[in-house]
Formats: C-alpha cells, structure tokens, sequence
C-alpha cells in the first residue's frame, strides 16, 4: 500500500524528504495498522493535516475511516504506527479523556448527546474548561453565564430548543447539538464523521459553511459520502480505500482520479 | 446562570417537611404522652420507625450510584454491614467488665475463644470519635478501592453487579470465621451503652431515632448537593453514555468512584445507627440476599428521585414487618411478586409514576411545556 | 489325584521343608508346644488340607487315636483320616486336640499363611497383606516359600513388602538384611510403611537409620504427590458440579444475555423433580429404582425448561436490552420459587437416595476414587457435550446463534425470533434442571439448593467468557481445582473467599473473561 501511496501524484509531496515539515503538522499519522480479528481495517494509513487546516475524507464503506478517527481518539489502539498531535503528544500513549483533554473533539457517526439531559446542558457539559470531578461538584461549571450557552445554541440554530431534553429532538437537530458541542469544546482539532447525514439540503448547506467558518482557527476533518456537500467545502480531498489512502488532492483532481472512479465513485 | 435546579424541590421539601413532622412527633408520643393513654407510642416502635429510617438512608445511599450514575451495586449491604460492625465494635468495648466472663479487656466470644490479648484491629474503638471515623473510614475505603479497580477497567452493567454481589458474599463468608475476631456466627451483641446512654433506656431509644432521621435529611441533602451540580449532570451523562463523556475530556472512573465511595460512607452511617436500634450485627447482615432487597426498595420508590428510596425503603419494610407477622409463608412470595411487578409495570417506581402523571396531566391542560418538569426526566430534567 | 498334587506342592516346597518335622505327628504330640509347632508346621508346609485340619482343630473337631497317632476329623457325623481324606471308623478312645490362647493364635497366624498358596491371587494377596500388618516372625518360612512359587508381579511384590516388614519387625535380623528390607518397604509407599521406617529411628545401626530416613522421605514426597493429586481429583470433581451449574447458565447468560437470578432455582426444581420421581418409583414401582436417576433426568428437563419457557414467555421478553431490570425480576422469581418449594414440600432437607452404581469406592494407583464423582464428572462432560452439539450442529443451534448476534436481520431471514428466545431460554433452564438431578446426590435438597450455586455459577461464566462454552468449561475446572489445591493450605472458607477475590481482581484485568471474543462489534 505504501508503494502504492508514492506512485499516486499527491503522495509524492509527502514523501520521506518532507517528513521535517511534516512534524510542524497538527496531526501527523504515520503507517498506522489495525487488525480485529484478522481483518485487516487499516494498513499502514499516512496522513497529515495543518493547523486550520479543513479536510474531507471520503472512501467506500470499509475503507477505515472510522477506524482512523477510533484510532486518533484512542477508542482504539494500532498495532502499530504513529500518530502525533501538535508535534509532540503521541496519541498512542493516552486514553480517551487525555486526547479530547489535548484538543481534539469529536462527532459521532451516529449523533450520540446525553438524551436525559436538555440541549442547554448538553452545552454545558461540552465547554472547554477543568473536568476534574471535584471541580464540578462546587467549581466554575456551576456558575456558567446562560448568555455564554446561548451563544452556542445560537450558532447551531437550537437556541428555541434550549429547554428540552435532547432525547425529543430530530436526527438533524441531534447532528447540529452535536457540532454545538463540538464548538463548545473548542478544540483544536475536530474530528466530524458524517454530519449531514438525516439533513436537508439547506441544513446541508448550512453546515458546510459553518465548518468552512470554523476552520482557520480550528482544524477540522469531515467524514462525509455526500459529494456534494464536500464540493461545498471545497477543501482538499482524501480518499481511502482499503486501510489506506488512495488519493488525494483536491476535489476535482481526485474525483478525476481513475482509481478513486473505479473504488468509490462509480463509473 | 441556565440550568441550576433548586437544591430542594417540591417533593424535596415534603419530604423534609414529613420527615421533621414524624421526628417530632414520635418522641412527644413516646416520652411526653402518658403510657395508659391511646396515644402513647411503645418504645419498641419507636425503634422500629428507627430501623426503618435507617433502611431509609441505606436506600437513599443505593439511589445516588445506582439512579444517577447507573451503578447497580448489590453490594451494598457490605458497606451496611461494616459501619454496623464498626459500631458494634464501639459498642462491645463499652460493655467492659459487666460481660458474663467479666473479663475486663476482652468480649465474651473472645474469652470463649481462648483469645489471650485484643487483636489489634479492635484497639481505638473504645473511642467513640475514632469508631465513628472507622463508620465513615472502613466503608469508603472499600468502596474508593474497589470503585477505582473497577470503574478504570471498565466494568460497568451487570458485570459490576456480579462482582459487587460476589464482594459481599466473599465478605460475608470472612465474617462468619470465628478467626476473623469479630464474632464470627454470632457477631456482635449484647451493647450495654453508647456514649454513657444505656442501649436500653427509653430516652436514648428517642434519642437515636431523631440521629437516624437527621441522618436522613442530611444523606438526602448531601446527595442533592451531588446531583443538582455540574457533578451530577456529568454523573448522569455517563451513567447514559459513558464513552462519550470520555471523548468530552471527562474521566467517568473518576465521577463514579467518588459517588461511590460517598454512596457507601452514607451506607456505613446508616448501618452504625441500625446496630444499637436493633441490638446486634452479624454476618447474616452481608447476605447477597440483603443487598438485592435494598434494590427492591429503591425500584419501588422510583430510582433516580432520592425521596422515593426512601419511600420504598419505608414502605417495604412496613410491609414486610405486617406480613411476616401475619402470614410468614406470603412474605417472600409478595416480595417475590413486588420484584416482578415493579420492574414489569412500575419501572419509575411510585414517586417516579406519581411526577410522571402530574407533569402529563398539566400536559394535557395545554399549559406551556415547562422543561422544569419535564415528566419523564425528573431529576436531570430539573435544569434549564 | 489329590495325593499327587499333594505330592508336587510338597516338593516345590521342599527346601523349606528340608528339615522341617512331620506337622502332623507334632500336632498328634502332647504338649502345647509340640501343637502350635504342628499347627505352624503344617501351615508353612502349603499341604491342601491344612485348611480343614486347621478350622477342625479351632473348631475341636480334631481328634487323635492313641493307638496309632492318627488324626481324624470329624465331619457331621462320620470321621475320616486327616492325612488322607479316607473314611474311618470311630472308636471310644478317640481324643479331641486341644488348644489353648497360645495355640489359638497360632492358628489364626496359620490359616493367614495358608491363604499365601491359595489358587487365587486376589486371596494370596490379600494374605501378604495380612502378613505385612501382622509382622508374625513364624510366616517367614511359608512366605518365603510362596515367594519362590509366586508367579503373579502385584502378588509377589506384596509378598516382598511382607516379608520385609517380617524381616524388620523381627529382632535378629543381620544389619544387611534389615538395609535391604527398606527399599521394599519404601516402595509400597502408604502410611504403614511409613510407620514400619519411622521405627526404625531407634534402630542400632546407623546405616539403617540413614537407609529408613531416606525411605521416609521418599515415601513423604511419594505421599505428597498423591495427596495433590487426590486434591486436583476433587478439585475436578468440584470443577464438574461448577460446570454442571454454570453450564445452563453460559446459555441464558452467556448466548442470551440475560441475567437469570432464578437459575439456582431451576437446580433446585431438577432436585426436587428427582425427589418426585423416586418417591413415585418407591411407591409404584420399586424394582425400578436403580434407573430412577435416568428417568430423573427427562423429567428433571422438562419442569425446569417448561418453568424456564414460562418465566421468558411472562417476564424476561418484556425486559430484553434492560439486563439490570431482568435481574431484579428474575430474583423476585427465585423467591417466589423458592418459598412455593418450601410450602409444597416443607422447608427440611429432602432425601434423594443413590442407586447401587452411585455408591462404592475404588483405588486408582493409591487415590481414592468414589464412583459418584466419577459419574458425575462423565455426566457433566456429557452434557457439556451435548449442549456443544446442540448449539453447533442442529438447526436450532443455528437459529439461536442467529438471533443472538443479530435480532432483526434473523427476523428478517424467517426466523420466529421470540419463539427461538422461548427455546433457548427453555434449554438453559432445563440444563440447569438437570445439573439438580446430578446435585441431589451430592448435596442437601432443600428450597436454598439453588442459592448456594447462583454466585459461584455466574463468576465460572463471566471468568470463562461470556459467550464461550470452552470458556466455562476451562473456567469450572480451573476454579474447582484452584479451590480444592488451596484448601489444605488456607482452609476451605478463606480458599472461597480467596477465589472470590482473585475473580473480582481478574474481571477487573479482563472485564471480559479468559476467552473474550475481540472485535469491533464487541466495542458497541
């Protein structure tokens, strides 16, 4: 795969001559491979995304995407590989809680929100701040100005729903609460999967122009199947297939790419 | 300030209205009306409203890890159990010399086993702020211990169960050892008196009632305090979705174990004021059995309301003193049934049913939605 | 015919009866003396009717003719010759042989001896047996004798052990003799030969000393071995009643996922079912009553696994995905059960006899073997199997392993799903109804039978990996050996509460057991 990986145009750029600049990356992954149980879910992916920098990835189902993202949140551990944060965090080496505590947020495939709670709250828990235990049974999370959450909601469109559980609302609702806290996190890095999924057009829409506002000051990695909605975001492209990257570019060199044709996009 | 429920709510403040209300009359009823009168309230019942309240604060303590935080320990009769024992501790280091064999320094079961010196776990517990330490001290290291092994691995669900119920299984064997040096078959009895008051005195009787409801509203309020925070929201989204508070930064092993160890001091309490209103603590009292019942009750109030714990612990155990005076042999069989029924037909319990109807009723008024009392979400509703 | 085997036992005899005096004119003889030197005389020579004369004589049915020192047994009514077997007539002077304490012993030694030339081995082994524990320095010639005829390997080296014992109890015997005797001692290994080294302590000669020290440590490592082994025996057999209780559970628990807190009372029910059967077989039928734990069996699945399919059909379906609230219900049902028991049949134990096939011993290579154990090992193992072929080979294995891994896409291919879950949790609960059948014999029946398995049945599951029938097999052994290995060290509550602990700690290292499926899927 990784012989692979040089032959295509845009790998070139990457190559092992690069690898100093490469460390001046956000996110820096490098070979990383997954087995469950035999099945091969990532083979040696190498990817790496700037500061602000917006990315789509796309790819066939199979193709390891989530398991990129399991990977990056230390859901799941590789076998082997590297993967670095900010030059310097090995994100090998933490768990869950140290990786999101380092900046990097992320948005379930499957919008998962804390049901019980309001959408307010849901806010509430998300914002960046101490998440000691201790802190939060008398700290500042207590006192939290409702203007500050308001805000957020604002920004997602919820502000209306602020009150209710998040259990009663839609799915689009839900991917939207999600990205709210997201926002709220205020991490470096957001790792996106599928957010359009369940939405309108004009929600669609909607959203690609609130990823392409976040970036610059966040970077951001979108897993998305809806081309249009990557078009809209009109960011650079990477393709993976089968455990690593296929190709990569911009949305028009690799939707032209005949191997990304062939894979994913369809004849 | 968006979402900060008040610390006492409605039922809240009924519940401490009520519990204030029965404190203060049973001891009028018992010390201050004559015993000829129709009013007079026999000093054994007052023991025995005592040993409800008791259950009562066990009850609240099950509800706060098991109704916020989704832990279903059966385990808890083990922290019971151990502030009890810690308790009895102080409490047959008080008998002194006035045991059967006399012996100054040693209980009677230690004098029948041929102990020669005080093992010295028994040593500090002839003060009562020390042995009052250990009420708090030996539960919560359990709890703090063990809640830490288990919640950093990762043993959540009916896993957490089954090793909590083996924890005081495994307890409850090792207390039954006569080489343990607490009793072992028997456990400990025959308290002469606490803090200089006679264990049987009808004053300290009074006494230790009104300390078990204060024990209560303190339990209630302490663990209201837990809940309406941020904490309590935190503990609630990982008792719902545990990894993604984890992809939010927070650390769930850290908010369980804390609840934990607090939900098994309050435990502990409440088993120190059981012992001397009941008169004795063996190991009977860490049978995986006691453990389930404390569930039943919780289930029965509505978990995940704190007051209805304690109705359900009432409540039950009423009703298993009436009928296992009056039937013996239905007792278990209504218990039985109260398990089958509640989880089947009841699974917010009675509290938890009785917000339910009256929120969908003010829904059915057409008043506006009001999140406050949002029906189904009673506590974590609150806010907003 | 019978002279001349007689004759040929003689001679095969014959270097020990080179100068031995004829055993029948001494017991003719007058004294004591001479008597018990015949009786001794006549036991060492192997003669075939030494038998007879010997009980006749204990018996006073031996008599002499003066005249001649013939001597007769009387037999009923008629007398014949000792010596030959023929008839003979009676006559008034005849006197009884007679025999006193001394001579009585003599003949208890004797007929002891006697059965060292015994045509049946089993006997002449059991005889060197007898010589071994007896020590008699008289037996020395007739063992020496049956060891130069002895053609059996396990006969003679019991005679060996036997006449080294003899040679060692015996004082007088020449210091090399006695440092060889230890060795065969020693190689016999149990506790007697231990007793008979540890006597050598006070012995003179420093060189048997050193020789029986050695021997005793031999025989203490020999011992301790075989105590292991016997504890890893037991171990098994706990490991098997582990493995009898845990195994409906891998289903209900395991495959399903459900949490049946009234399991224990399924076992329970399997007990009493067997209760009933034989108290039906008693009473209608008893010359049935060896197969009354074969018809258990049936009888034992059905009640529990229709109890089981009534419990899913009217509880458990309605709480599917809800695993805590199942509990609770399902523990309510165990009460219930429980306390219907103990009305029905009483709150005392109930006894449950053992068939002929249940009971008895045997001796493997120095353990102690019961045949209930053995049986309920094979039958645990049996089920196990069984239950494997169920699940991996028949359709409804495949429907159920179907249902559990993906409900809605077995619905989707025509599967009943609640129909299978009705089954399946019926299985579990008759598996567990007939692990009461094989646990009435071996403990208490009474309403709490099942209370005693419930913890332990859960913890073989979830150690074994949920989901894994090898796991609960490897997971049963392991605790039942561990458990029983333990036992002599820590005693047998603190090695409960031991494992307890050490299971608590393993899920804490692996949540999931030792056999855990890997996998994304499992992640969600």
């Amino acid at each position: 795969m990784t012989t692979d990986l040089l032959e295509s145009p845009d790998a070139a750029a990457r190559g092992p001559a690069n690898r100093k600049r490469e460390t001046d990356a956000l996110l820096y992954l490098d070979d990383l491979r997954v087995t469950f149980d035999g099945y091969k879910a990532l083979r040696g992916l190498s990817l790496t995304l700037a500061r602000g920098e917006l990315r789509a990835i796309i790819g066939p189902n199979g193709a390891g995407k989530t398991t990129m993202m399991d990977c990056i949140t230390g859901k799941t551990r590789p076998d082997s590989g590297i993967a670095l944060f900010d030059g310097t965090h090995d994100l090998l080496r933490s768990d869950e809680p140290a990786i999101a505590d380092l900046g990097i947020g992320r948005k379930f495939q499957k919008p998962t929100v804390f049901e019980s709670h309001t959408v307010a709250d849901n806010i509430l828990l998300a914002l960046k701040g101490p998440r000691a235990a201790f802190a939060s049974l008398f700290g500042w999370r207590n006192r939290v100005e409702a203007a500050r959450i308001d805000a957020l909601l604002e920004t997602v469109g919820l502000l209306a729903h602020r009150g209710r559980p998040a259990a009663d609302l839609s799915h689009g609702q839900k991917q939207w609460l999600e990205i709210g806290m997201l926002l709220a996190q205020d991490p470096k890095l957001l790792l996106v999967d599928e957010p359009v999924a369940g939405m309108t057009d004009a929600e669609t829409a909607e959203t690609a122009r609130l990823l392409r506002r976040i970036a610059g000051e966040h970077a951001v990695l979108v897993v998305e199947h809806d081309m249009h909605f990557v078009r809209d975001l009109g960011c650079r492209v990477t393709c993976l297939h089968e455990g690593a990257v296929l190709a990569e570019g911009s949305i028009d060199a690799v939707s032209a790419d005949p191997r990304v044709v062939e894979v994913y996009l369809g004849r | 300030m968006p979402s900060r429920p008040p610390l006492i709510d409605l039922k809240g403040w009924i519940f401490l209205a009520v519990l204030a209300a029965f404190c203060g009359a049973v001891p009028v009823l018992n010390l201050a009306v004559p015993e000829g009168s129709g009013l007079h309230l026999p000093t054994y019942l007052v023991s025995l409203f005592g040993k409800y309240l008791a259950y009562a604060l066990l009850a609240v303590s099950l509800d706060l890890v098991w109704g916020y935080c989704g832990i279903l320990s059966l385990g808890h009769g083990a922290f019971f159990a151990l502030g009890g024992y810690a308790m009895g501790m102080y409490l047959m280091r008080q008998i002194g010399s006035r045991g059967v064999y006399g012996n100054p320094v040693l209980p009677d079961f230690m004098v029948f086993l041929n102990y020669k010196a005080l093992p010295w776990y028994w040593l500090g517990f002839d003060h009562f702020a020390f042995a009052a330490l250990m009420v708090l001290l030996v539960p919560g290291l359990l709890a703090f211990v063990f809640g830490w092994l288990a919640f950093r691995s990762r043993v959540t669900g009916v896993y957490l169960s089954i090793i909590t119920q083996a924890l005081t299984y495994a307890l409850m064997l090792a207390f039954f050892r006569n080489d343990m040096g607490l009793g072992g078959n028997n456990g400990l009895t025959d308290f002469k008196d606490l803090l200089g008051f006679s264990v049987q005195s009808q004053n300290f009787r009074v006494g230790i009632f009104v300390a078990t409801g204060v024990a209560l509203a303190s339990g209630y309020l302490i663990a209201r305090v837990m809940t309406v925070s941020a904490y309590g929201k935190i503990l609630i989204a990982v008792r719902d979705a545990e990894s993604r508070t984890r992809f939010l930064g927070y650390r769930p092993e850290h908010f369980k174990t804390l609840a934990f160890t607090v939900s098994a001091m309050m435990a502990g309490v409440a088993g120190a004021l059981y012992v001397p209103q009941v008169g004795i603590i063996n190991p009977g009292e860490f049978a995986p059995t006691n453990s389930i019942e404390t569930v039943i009750w919780v289930a029965v109030g509505g978990r995940g309301t704190l007051v209805g714990a304690a109705l359900g612990a009432v409540l039950v155990n009423y009703a298993k003193t009436v009928l296992t005076g009056a039937m013996p042999d239905a007792w278990l069989f209504a218990l039985g049934a109260l398990f089958v029924v509640v989880t089947l037909f009841l699974p917010r319990g009675l509290v938890g049913t009785a917000i339910e109807r009256l929120g969908s009723r003010r829904a059915a008024a057409k008043l506006p939605p009001e999140p406050e009392i949002a029906p189904e979400r009673v506590e974590q509703g609150q806010g907003a | 015919m019978l002279r001349l085997l007689t004759l040929l036992v003689l001679l095969l005899a014959a270097p020990a009866l080179a100068q031995a005096p004829d055993p029948y004119g001494q017991l003719a003889g007058d004294g004591y003396a001479e008597i018990e030197a015949g009786v001794s005389g006549l036991a060492a020579s192997g003669d075939p009717r030494a038998d007879a004369i010997l009980s006749a004589l204990s018996d006073g049915r031996l008599l002499v003719r003066p005249a001649d020192r013939t001597l007769l047994i009387r037999q009923g009514g008629t007398l014949v010759d000792a010596r030959t077997g023929a008839a003979a007539a009676d006559s008034p002077d005849l006197k009884p042989v007679r025999a006193n304490n001394r001579v009585r012993r003599a003949i208890e030694a004797a007929r002891g001896q006697l059965d060292l030339a015994s045509p049946d081995p089993g006997k002449r082994r059991i005889a060197a047996d007898a010589v071994f524990k007896a020590r008699d320095a008289a037996a020395l010639p007739a063992l020496d004798a049956a060891l130069a005829r002895e053609t059996s390997a396990p006969v003679r080296q019991a005679l060996t052990e036997a006449r080294a014992a003899v040679l060692l109890a015996r004082p007088g015997t020449a210091e090399t003799d006695r440092i060889a005797a230890i060795p065969a001692i020693q190689a016999r290994g149990d506790g007697d030969a231990m007793g008979i080294l540890r006597g050598l302590a006070a012995d003179p000669s420093e060189a048997v000393r050193n020789a029986a020290a050695r021997g005793i440590a031999a025989i203490e490592t020999r011992l301790a071995i075989l105590g292991a082994l016997q504890n890893v025996w037991y171990g098994i057999s706990l490991g098997s009643v582990l493995l009898l209780a845990a195994i409906g559970l891998a289903i209900t628990f395991g495959v399903m996922g459900v949490i049946n807190m009234a399991h224990g009372e399924m076992v329970m029910l399997g007990a009493y079912t067997t209760y009933g059967v034989q108290e039906l077989i008693r009473t209608q039928a008893p010359s049935l009553f060896g197969w009354s734990l074969a018809i258990s069996i049936p009888c034992a699945f059905l009640v529990a696994g229709l109890v089981g399919v009534l419990i899913e059909r009217f509880i458990i379906r309605f709480l599917y995905g809800r695993p805590l609230e199942t509990l609770l219900a399902t523990f309510g049902v165990s009460l219930a059960l429980q306390q219907g028991v103990r009305s029905i049949f009483g709150p005392t134990n109930r006894e449950v006899g053992a068939p002929a096939f249940m009971s008895g011993a045997f001796d493997f290579y120095g353990l102690s073997i019961t045949w209930g154990r053995m049986w309920i090992i094979a039958f645990a193992l049996a089920v196990f199997l069984g239950l494997l072929f169920v699940l991996r080979k028949t359709s409804f294995g495949l429907k159920t392993r179907a249902v559990t891994q993906n409900r809605r896409m077995a619905a989707a291919m025509g599967i009943r799903t609640p129909y299978v879950d009705a089954l399946t949790f019926g299985l579990g609960s008759g598996i567990a109804g007939i692990a009461g059948v094989a646990l009435s014999q071996i403990d208490n029946v009474s309403p709490n039978l099942g209370q005693g398995y419930i913890i332990d049945s859960f913890l073989v599951v979830v150690f074994g990996g949920v989901g894994n029938l090898w796991g609960t097999l490897v997971a049963a052994l392991t605790l039942g050996v561990v458990n029983k290995l333990a036992e002599p060290y820590v005693g047998a509550v603190l090695a409960k509460i031991g494992l307890l602990v050490f299971i608590i700690l393993f899920i804490q290292k692996r949540p999931r057991g030792l056999f855990a499926l890997k996998g994304r899927a499992v992640e969600s």
